[in-house]
């Protein structure tokens, strides 16, 4: 230890830029959480600020993305179409948007903010929190319109509706693991976000939007790995509260309990191990 | 490959380090090196400067060579140098917003940098982004309510506050920044280049909150071109060259012999 070193421990200093213990970083990152809220909620104001719609277009895309869908699967696929299909796509387009909408935001969230990661202390795990939150506020106001529109295709309402609240924890839950593990891999390669458009497209025709994945799929093991794709599970338990004809088991729900906890957990401690070193590779 | 060797190789002449045994230090630099590795887009044009190794498409630039130094408590302390000494780089590294590659660095509490500019919006109103930028920095909602009315004052901006950001001047806009960041108490606070920009009046008001952030337990870095800032606002200064440090004394003496070096003595 050199002489600056030994009068720095004399003096009782603490050494700067070290990761923080995870317990401490999360304590952190909860005493800061209305950062993350409120910069979601201001990020948002002014995406739409210049725009003579302004917000109005968060609810304008998308429904014009489940006119589209509709008719151009409805038509060509109208021999595997799933019954209820309006409600099934709706559910299906509005949910899945949300989730993949978490992770691709979430990915961009350290590499877009770069300024701030260099200019400011804070938990960086409140930006890809942010991000998630800011899909939130989203879609809180398409999933009244998404119930409103299968209402209008002849669902009719019962207490299975609520069962749409633990459902939809329970994807954002996930959906915050993905974003943070989304977020630290792009730091680290870039490059990655040139390929998210082609995840998320996979994604889109694997997880059963327009069609139902455990009755076009024939062979046994490929259809247990599509059925327990956690997008897929997502859906299928939204649809099994909103639309009518459509179950999930006990199974369903623990093994989509178990993917949120994961990945969530997982996204956490993956995202905090780079905590220190942020700064640098954006 | 006829060209003259890199000097790197020669042995750089560092000054001792500021140390005053009967005073307590609250920040501790102890031989810090910070290297970039870039890809470079374009090819090598000269033979370039001992800073930059090539390797392949891979550059390598060494932004700090060894930086030493103790502030301490009551401290102002104005860092000097050309564009790409390594200023920017050394205060980034305080604050511990940048890892360094090797040597350590030790503070008595966490450092802020004075940068609150990142966290503003410009699309939304400054009164958003008083809100904003004080949660980015760590105060509470109720705080920020607290002091909102003296940080619209310090800034000068009340006829503005509810306009976008976009529509302010660039002056107003630093003001609006630093009056943010200055309405927190920090023990260390790092400011980079900010008080240029204000108007007579801003400035002298600025300086006088500077003076009283330092005058506590607490240290203060300024990062500025202004030979005039420094003085009026400093106790120290160091001067970096390179990514060394030069010169490390009374911010007279330093700017001094920086003014005298960049062929514009001071007047007196």
């Amino acid at each position: 230890m050199s002489n600056l070193s030994a009068l720095a421990g004399a003096a009782k200093l603490t050494k700067v830029g070290t990761r923080p213990r995870l317990g401490h970083y999360l304590k952190d990152f909860l005493q800061r959480r209305a950062f993350a809220y409120t910069l979601a909620r201001y990020s948002l104001q002014a995406s739409t600020a210049k725009s003579s719609l302004g917000a109005a277009w968060h609810v304008v895309v998308p429904a014009l993305q489940i006119g589209i869908y509709g008719v151009i699967f409805g038509v060509l696929l109208s021999a595997i179409r799933p019954p209820h299909f309006v409600p099934y796509l709706i559910t299906g387009i509005v949910l899945f948007q949300f989730i993949t909408g978490c992770f691709t935001d979430g990915a961009k969230s350290i590499t877009s903010n770069a300024p701030l990661v260099r200019s400011l202390d804070f938990p960086r795990i409140l930006l890809p929190v942010s991000a998630v939150v800011s899909n939130i506020l989203r879609v809180v106001p398409l999933i009244a319109l998404m119930l409103i529109g299968i209402l209008a295709f002849g669902e009719r309402p019962n207490l299975g509706w609520f069962l749409l609240i633990p459902d939809f924890l329970l994807m954002t839950l996930f959906a915050t693991g993905a974003s943070m593990i989304a977020a630290r891999l792009t730091v680290h390669l870039e490059d990655l976000n040139q390929l998210l458009p082609f995840i998320v497209r996979v994604l889109f025709y694997t997880s059963g939007i327009f069609w139902n994945i455990d009755k076009i799929v024939h062979i046994g093991w490929l259809k247990v790995i599509l059925h327990n794709n956690p997008i897929h599970l997502y859906l299928m338990i939204a649809r099994a509260s909103v639309v009518d004809g459509y179950s999930a088991t006990g199974t369903d729900w623990l093994v989509a309990t178990v993917w949120a906890f994961a990945i969530l957990v997982l996204g956490t401690v993956f995202f905090w191990l780079a905590e220190e070193r942020y700064g640098r590779n954006v | 490959m006829s060209n003259a060797m890199p000097d790197s190789t020669e042995p750089r002449v560092t000054p001792p380090v500021f140390l005053e045994s009967d005073r307590k230090p609250v920040v501790v630099v102890d031989d810090v090196r910070v290297t970039y590795r870039v890809f470079a887009s374009g090819k090598k044009v000269t033979p370039g400067n001992s800073r930059v190794k090539h390797k392949g498409r891979l550059r390598e630039v060494q932004a700090l060579q060894g930086v030493s130094l103790v502030a301490y408590e009551g401290d102002s302390i104005g860092v000097i140098g050309t564009n790409g000494s390594g200023k920017s780089t050394l205060m980034k590294a305080i604050s511990g917003l940048l890892p360094i590659d090797s040597g350590s660095i030790f503070a008595s509490s966490r450092p802020s940098f004075l940068g609150v500019g990142a966290a503003m919006i410009k699309e939304l109103s400054g009164e958003k982004n008083v809100v904003l930028g004080g949660l980015a920095l760590g105060m509470t909602r109720t705080e920020i309510k607290e002091k909102f009315d003296h940080i619209v004052d310090f800034a000068g901006l009340r006829d503005f506050i509810d306009l976008p950001m976009q529509t302010y001047s660039s002056g107003m806009v630093e003001r609006l920044k630093f009056s943010i960041a200055a309405a927190r108490e920090h023990d260390i606070l790092i400011i980079d280049e900010a008080l240029a920009v204000g108007d007579q009046d801003f400035r002298r008001r600025s300086e006088a909150r500077m003076r009283e952030l330092a005058s506590g337990a607490g240290s203060v870095f300024l990062v500025s071109h202004s030979m005039k800032s420094i003085l009026d606002t400093c106790n120290r200064a160091i001067w970096l060259d390179k990514g060394v440090v030069k010169m490390d004394g009374t911010a007279l003496e330093v700017c001094r012999a920086y003014a005298e070096a960049q062929g514009a003595p001071l007047d007196d």
